[in-house]
This record gives C-alpha cells, structure tokens and sequence, in this order.
C-alpha cells in the first residue's frame, strides 16, 4: 500500500489573487454600465486610459525592481487599481489628470511602499485624493445626467467624448453640460425644506431614492458587490457596518427634513460613490483591519467619517477621505480585535509580551 | 574629537552626517517652508547664521559652564543668535521674515543646532566649531534648497518665484515659468510634497552611497590565498 506523504490542510482554496481580482473586475460591470447609461462615454474613456497607465507603470516599477514583469501583471491588481480610479473620476475628465493619478497611486502609493501587500494605503483612493486637492475645479466638474438635459440634446458620442479628452483630436465647439451631484446641491441648500428642495429640484423630483441617475449608478455597485459577496470574495462584515453606520447617523441628524437637515439616509445611501466604496474600496484585503470584529469597527468608523466629512467638511463627497483616515487606523484596529485562538481561552494582544 | 580635520567635518556636514538627510533633525522648518526656493534659501541661511554663531560662543565657553548648567545656557545662546537673526531679517528682507513667520523664532527648538553644540563644539576648540557650524548648517541649508527647488518646480511650474525679497531689486525678473502660466500642482506645495520630496532624497542618498560601497568593494580585488597550481602541458588560450 502507497502511503502518501500530505499535510495537513489538505482542502485547496480555489482562489488566489488573479481569481480574486477578476471577479472583482467582472463586478464592476454594472455599475460601470449605469455610468455609462447616465453620464456618457466618460467612465469607459477613464478606464480604458487608466488601464493603459497602469500596467505601463507596474510594468516600469517591476522592470527597475528587478521583479519578474509578467508575473506580477498576471495578478491583475495594478489594473483593479486603475479601474476603481476610472470609475471614480468625473466622466470627461482631462487625459493628464486620469495619467497623473494612476502613475500616483501605482507608483508612489503602492509600489513604493513595497507593492501589493505592502501598501498602508489603498491606491486608488491616494489617487483620487492626490487629484482632488491639486486640481479641485477639474476633479468637481460632473457631467450632467442625461435625464437632466434640455430637450432633444444627449451627451457626446463616442468620438466627441474621446476628442474632450484627448485635446489634441481638435475638439472644437463640443461641449457637455456639468450639474452639480445631488450631495453638493443638497450641501449648497439653505433655504428650502428637504420636501420643498426634493420638487423643486428636477435632480431630485424626477428620481425615486436618492438622484437621478446617481440611484442607479449606486444600485450598480450594490448589485456587483452582492455578487463578490455570493462569491465569498471577502465578508459582508465591513461593507455592512459601513452603511450601517452611515444609515444611523444620516438619520440621527435628519432633522424632520428641515432646511438645515443633512439629507435622508436614502440620499446618503444612494448618491455619491456610497456603494463603490463600501463593497469595492472598503474591502480591499489589503489596506483593511483583518478579523471579522475589526472589520466591523473599521467599516462603521469609515461609515461614521463619511457622514462628518459630508455634513460638515468642505468637500461635498467623503469616501476617499474617509478610508485613506481609517486606512491609517486599521493596524491599531487589528491590534485589539486579535481573534482568539483556537484551544485558548481568550485572544491576546499582538504586542503582548510573552510571560 | 579634536584632531578632526577640516575636511573631514565639511564631509560630516554636507554629506555624510547630514542633518537634514542622515540625523533627520529639524524636520519641521524643512517640511513646512520648503515651498519654494527663496524660502528655502531663507530660512537656510538663517539657520546656518544661528548654527555657525551658536558653536562659535558655545565652544569659547565650553570649559566654563558646568554639565548641570551646559543645556540651559546652550539654549540661551541659541536663542539670542536667533533674536539677532529675527532683527536682521526685520531690518534687511522684512516681507520674506513675514512670510517665513513664526518660523524663524522657532530655530530655537531647532534640534539640529542644539544637537551640534553638544555633541561637537561643547567638545572642541572654537576653530572647529565653527567650521563646524558652517557645514553642518550649509549641509542644512543645502537640503533645504533641493526640496524647495523640486517643490517650486512640480508644485507652481516656476522657479526663482519672488527671488527679489532676498536679493533686492535686481532679482524682479528671475521668475521662470517653465511649464506656462496655469500650471499648478497643489499637492506638491502642500505637507504631503514636503514629505515625499524629503523621503526620496534621503532614498537617494542612500542609493548613492549604496553604490559608492560596492564600487570601492569590487574596486579592491581581493588576493586570493592557497596554493597556486602551475599549467604544464597544453598552450594558454
């Protein structure tokens, strides 16, 4: 009788990080197809230019670090990095801001800090912020949704919306109209009750949850992240308390709808980039605490912060913001969420000193 | 200590024990003024008038104050070079003295400055300390000319942006625009540039010398020893 030589465990997880990172992509779909649907060719055009940027810069880094190129691109999570970025800047933004960002947040936030696995920060949203503070006016100006335009006109086509990105296609005398986000209206209101702002406001009165086309730009996400999360790509525990805790304080502070209110949990949780982060950028294994209780904790400080920056900040969203401050917290977050061990009686911390 | 040589404390100071890139002292005026080049060169040489001054008074008094009394008195010294600095600024560039603001008062706590008294012209004769004191703050001043140099370049797309608080009337067109008007990268002006420029210099550094080692390494082929064996038959190729 052959004896074969196996230790233990001998169950084959079936996932490793390419896998990972391809489903990931895969659930971007939606949500980039609502983007899409409502604001126009942009989103693709971001992507599409972020991808290209992205690998190139992985590609560079890997080749001076000595690393073996095509191994580390096989993991597709430079390209998850330039995706969520795509995603997450306004349609029809400028090509050099797209390039400025993606060579940031892979070079400097990730691969400077040792790469994937190593990184404090989640890359894209060091992207994004990077983005943000330079260049304010470009990185606000959204494209209007495509409900929200006058009669008979629609957004760019293809060739149009390429030609607004890339200046040096000639684009003359195209234009596409900006609106401001439904949080940044709301933030801007003070003197209408919410119920006077939700008609009066074409924004809010022709939607039924949140925005026109923010809603389901965001049910996009939800739906994506509900399938990573059927795919047990990563626990619901942090996405959960993440919007738990945002729902909680979106109603603590509704104020009855008053002129003063900070909007309804349901403006919260379908406008803005809500569900992009909580399942897309939340989650990310490597920037997050690593138990299921930290996970918790971390999604509800992150849920709490957006709601802060978005009430009382000067910016009108917060996810970035938000998770780059928790990101910061994570280790101090695993350090007392340490999971007891099986067979003792209680967890110990990571920085308890042997008897 | 003592019979250090010139040449070796100019090294010390602008190289090899830089203040700014190896002690890592006095972070906060480099991170927080280096926005440009004339703030930069500023605060330098204020810093390096403080440094040179400072070990100059602290060496001619080394064998008068006690260890009890040493870190007290350091510090006065310092302070009074910088309130004469302060003085001299108000009276010869006062808009770059307000502009650097609460900055300059603030050399005081800069622990480069105290560090070198102590750990050198509390030690040696006033020669050397002051020589001293001209290194270490040029070293200083030096890594705060790179940082707001790259800083003035990536953040504003100029260079030698309002030189003439410095250098008087003559400086008014030093201004260059190197990327056009409208350039503006807001995060290389802001803390976070100041970080980063100051992170990969100091990578830099290292990455230089890293490779000045493995020069002199490989440069000195080292003898091998043992018994050497003599070819006789064939031919040598």
């Amino acid at each position: 009788m052959a004896l074969l030589k196996l230790t233990s465990p001998h169950a084959h997880g079936t996932q490793n990080t390419a896998n990972v990172m391809q489903l990931v992509l895969l659930a971007t779909i939606p949500g980039l197809l609502a983007l899409t649907a409502f604001f126009g060719w942009g989103s693709l055009i971001n992507i599409v230019i972020a991808g290209i940027v992205a690998v190139g810069c992985e590609a560079a880094v890997m080749g001076l670090r000595k690393r073996p190129i095509m191994f580390y691109l096989g993991d597709y999570s430079a390209l998850v990095t330039a995706v969520l970025l795509g995603l997450a800047l306004p349609p029809l933004a400028p090509w050099w801001l797209i390039l400025v960002g993606t060579s940031f947040a892979i070079v400097i936030a990730k691969n400077l800090y040792g790469g994937l696995g190593y990184n404090p920060f989640n890359p894209a949203m060091v992207g994004y912020v990077v983005l943000l503070i330079s260049f304010p006016v470009q990185m606000t100006a959204w494209p209007a949704p495509l409900p929200l335009y006058p009669d008979g006109e629609s957004f760019p086509g293809l060739w149009q919306s390429l030609q607004m990105v890339l200046p040096f296609l000639h684009a003359e005398g195209i234009d596409a109209f900006t609106a401001a986000t439904p949080l940044d209206t709301f933030k801007h209101n003070t003197g209408f009750l919410v119920d006077q702002l939700y008609q009066k406001d074409p924004l809010y009165s022709r939607a039924s949850l949140a925005g026109v086309g923010w809603e389901w730009v965001n049910l996009g996400f939800l739906a994506g992240g509900c399938f990573l999360l059927y795919r047990k790509v990563f626990t619901w525990h942090a996405p959960v308390a993440m919007l738990g805790a945002l729902a909680l304080c979106s109603t603590l502070f509704y104020d009855g709808g008053s002129s003063s209110s900070h909007g309804s949990p349901l403006l919260h949780l379908f406008s803005g980039a809500t569900m992009l982060g909580a399942f897309f950028i939340v989650t990310d294994p490597v920037t997050s605490a690593t138990s299921n209780r930290g996970r918790l904790i971390y999604g509800a400080l992150i849920g709490i912060l957006i709601f802060i920056i978005r009430s009382w900040g000067n910016y009108p969203d917060a996810i970035a913001f938000a998770v780059l401050l928790m990101n910061f917290a994570a280790p101090l977050i695993d350090n007392y969420t340490l999971p007891r061990t099986y067979g003792h009686k209680k967890s110990r911390r990571a920085t308890e000193k042997k008897d | 200590m003592t019979d250090m040589s010139y040449r070796e404390i100019t090294n010390n100071g602008l190289w090899k024990n830089n203040p700014a890139l190896v002690q890592l002292l006095g972070l906060c005026p480099l991170l927080a003024v280096t926005g440009s080049v004339v703030n930069a060169l500023g605060l330098g040489l204020a810093t390096m008038l403080v440094l040179t001054g400072s070990n100059i008074v602290v060496s001619l008094i080394r064998k008068q104050v006690s260890d009890a009394v040493k870190i007290p008195a350091f510090v006065m010294i310092i302070a009074t070079f910088t309130t004469c600095t302060e003085l001299l600024m108000q009276a010869f560039t006062y808009e770059l003295y307000l502009i650097l603001g609460i900055f300059i008062p603030l050399i005081v706590t800069n622990c480069a400055i105290l560090g070198r008294a102590e750990a050198f012209a509390s030690k040696n004769n006033v020669r050397a300390s002051a020589m001293d004191g001209l290194m270490m703050g040029a070293g200083f001043g030096l890594v705060l000319l790179v940082i707001g140099t790259i800083r003035e370049i990536l953040g504003s797309g100029t260079l030698f942006d309002n030189m003439h608080l410095i250098f008087g009337p003559v400086a008014e067109n030093w201004t260059l625009h190197l990327f056009g008007e409208g350039y503006g990268f807001l995060v290389a002006v802001l803390p976070p540039g100041a970080f980063l420029v100051a992170g990969m210099l100091i990578a830099l550094k290292n990455v230089i010398d890293d490779r000045v080692e493995h020069h002199r390494a490989t440069k000195r082929a080292p003898v091998i020893k043992g018994a050497k064996r003599v070819r006789t038959t064939g031919t040598v190729s």
